[in-house]
């Protein structure tokens, strides 16, 4: 079974999120902010990363900076999902390293969607 | 008559004026759909009773009411890249096969029959766009029609909301092709004028012009009775071309009508016309 890991500071964004990832049939693990994903991911490297930009402690922007430092962190997909919009920031996390790019809100669908061009679904 | 009885008439008269308009039937274990998408207008038009709405269906004319009613009933459904798997293999190997069959002429006509609101005609037109080489100096003409007037002045108007434009989409393709501006994603220059958009009923024959290499008519003859469907496919049989392909949506057929197509083996809902049709001359020429 692939893994997900949600990384968001909201809880309801979180609930949801992992609603919709086991119903697309993968494991979903949480994080609120990019300092503890990092920490997940150093223990476990997930297959999916579902990740939001603007977070305490450490944003999602920083957390893929480093994510994507190590070679093991280059492995998974990383999906962003967030409520910032313009072409900038879109830019900005591709060229991070980002696969893809969820604006919220979102539904099942399209995040099943996304998935499957990443090949996650 | 008692209420129900009253109401029963109503979405009778309703579900026959979508009939006549477009073809498409409701069939009675979809009636409830009626009071659902009629909601809006009814309240928008102040009606509040079946026979509110029985006397404005038997008067004379049409002030636009009627009109407001087919189009709250159309299903405009849609998404970039719908079913993935069935673009990829037009990129990969159908569009392939017809830029070597279309080599001498280095032309190429394509109809998005049922486009609603533009994303599948836009999703071939991106196809052709990312193949690049392959069809540099050809002529391409995508024709992109639907009988609903708000869902085609969207098409053309084509700009997508935030949530309507990663439906389906990559992120890459959506900054390719995609500029954002204050009312939502909008559809490159390049690819606008790739595409002409008309309000058409399937129903009403085939568009005037050359015919067709591609036809998609996805998702649309699954609406249709039998009566209508008969009649859409003469549509479609007349508009293709002789080696054209007719693409339709998962899990519908036209096997119905053997006499007019036959399927693509391993063709993914594709479908070319019968040996018997390619006897014939062509009604039209290009």
């Amino acid at each position: 079974m692939k893994t997900c890991l949600i990384v968001d500071d909201s809880r309801v964004i979180r609930k949801v999120s992992r609603h919709i990832v086991e119903t697309l049939g993968m494991s979903a693990e949480e994080a609120d902010n990019g300092r503890t994903a990092l920490d997940h991911c150093r223990a476990s490297m997930p297959d999916v990363i579902l990740l939001d930009w603007n977070m305490p402690v450490m944003s999602g922007i920083e957390f893929i900076n480093a994510l994507r430092a190590s070679p093991e962190g280059r492995k998974p997909k990383v999906v962003f999902c967030t409520t910032e919009y313009d072409p900038g920031h879109i830019r900005e996390a591709i060229a991070a390293g980002a696969d893809e790019y969820v604006m919220k809100p979102f539904d099942q669908e399209t995040l099943q969607l996304k998935f499957e061009l990443i090949g996650m679904a | 008559m008692t209420k129900t009885e009253l109401h029963q008439l109503a979405v009778d008269m309703v579900s026959k004026l979508l009939h006549r308009r477009t073809g498409q039937a409701l069939s009675a274990d979809r009636h409830w759909r009626i009071d659902t998408a009629l909601e809006t207008v009814l309240r928008h038009r102040g009606i509040r009773s079946s026979e509110d709405l029985i006397v404005l269906l038997t008067e004379p004319g049409d002030s636009g009411f009627k009109e407001e009613l087919v189009e709250a009933l159309l299903n405009n459904e849609t998404y970039f890249y719908r079913d993935r798997q069935v673009f990829d293999h037009l990129a990969a190997e159908v569009l392939p096969a017809m830029a070597r069959e279309k080599g001498a002429s280095r032309r190429l006509t394509i109809w998005s029959a049922g486009c609603s609101t533009g994303q599948e005609p836009l999703t071939m037109a991106m196809i052709l766009l990312d193949q690049g080489e392959c069809w540099k100096g050809w002529d391409i003409d995508i024709l992109a029609t639907d009988v609903s007037g708000s869902a085609i002045a969207t098409a053309r108007r084509g700009v997508y909301s935030n949530f309507e434009i990663q439906r389906g989409l990559a992120v890459g393709q959506m900054l390719t092709h995609f500029e954002e501006g204050a009312a939502g994603w909008r559809a490159s220059d390049r690819l606008r004028e790739m595409i002409r958009f008309e309000r058409r009923n399937l129903l009403e024959g085939p568009p005037s012009g050359a015919k067709f290499d591609l036809i998609l008519c996805r998702n649309l003859l699954l609406y249709l009775d039998a009566g209508a469907r008969r009649v859409a496919c003469g549509t479609l049989q007349s508009a293709l071309a002789p080696h054209g392909r007719l693409l339709l949506g998962g899990g519908e057929t036209v096997l119905e009508h053997s006499e007019m197509f036959r399927p693509v083996k391993g063709g993914c809902g594709l479908y070319k016309l019968t040996g018997e049709r390619l006897a014939e001359p062509a009604r039209r020429t290009a």
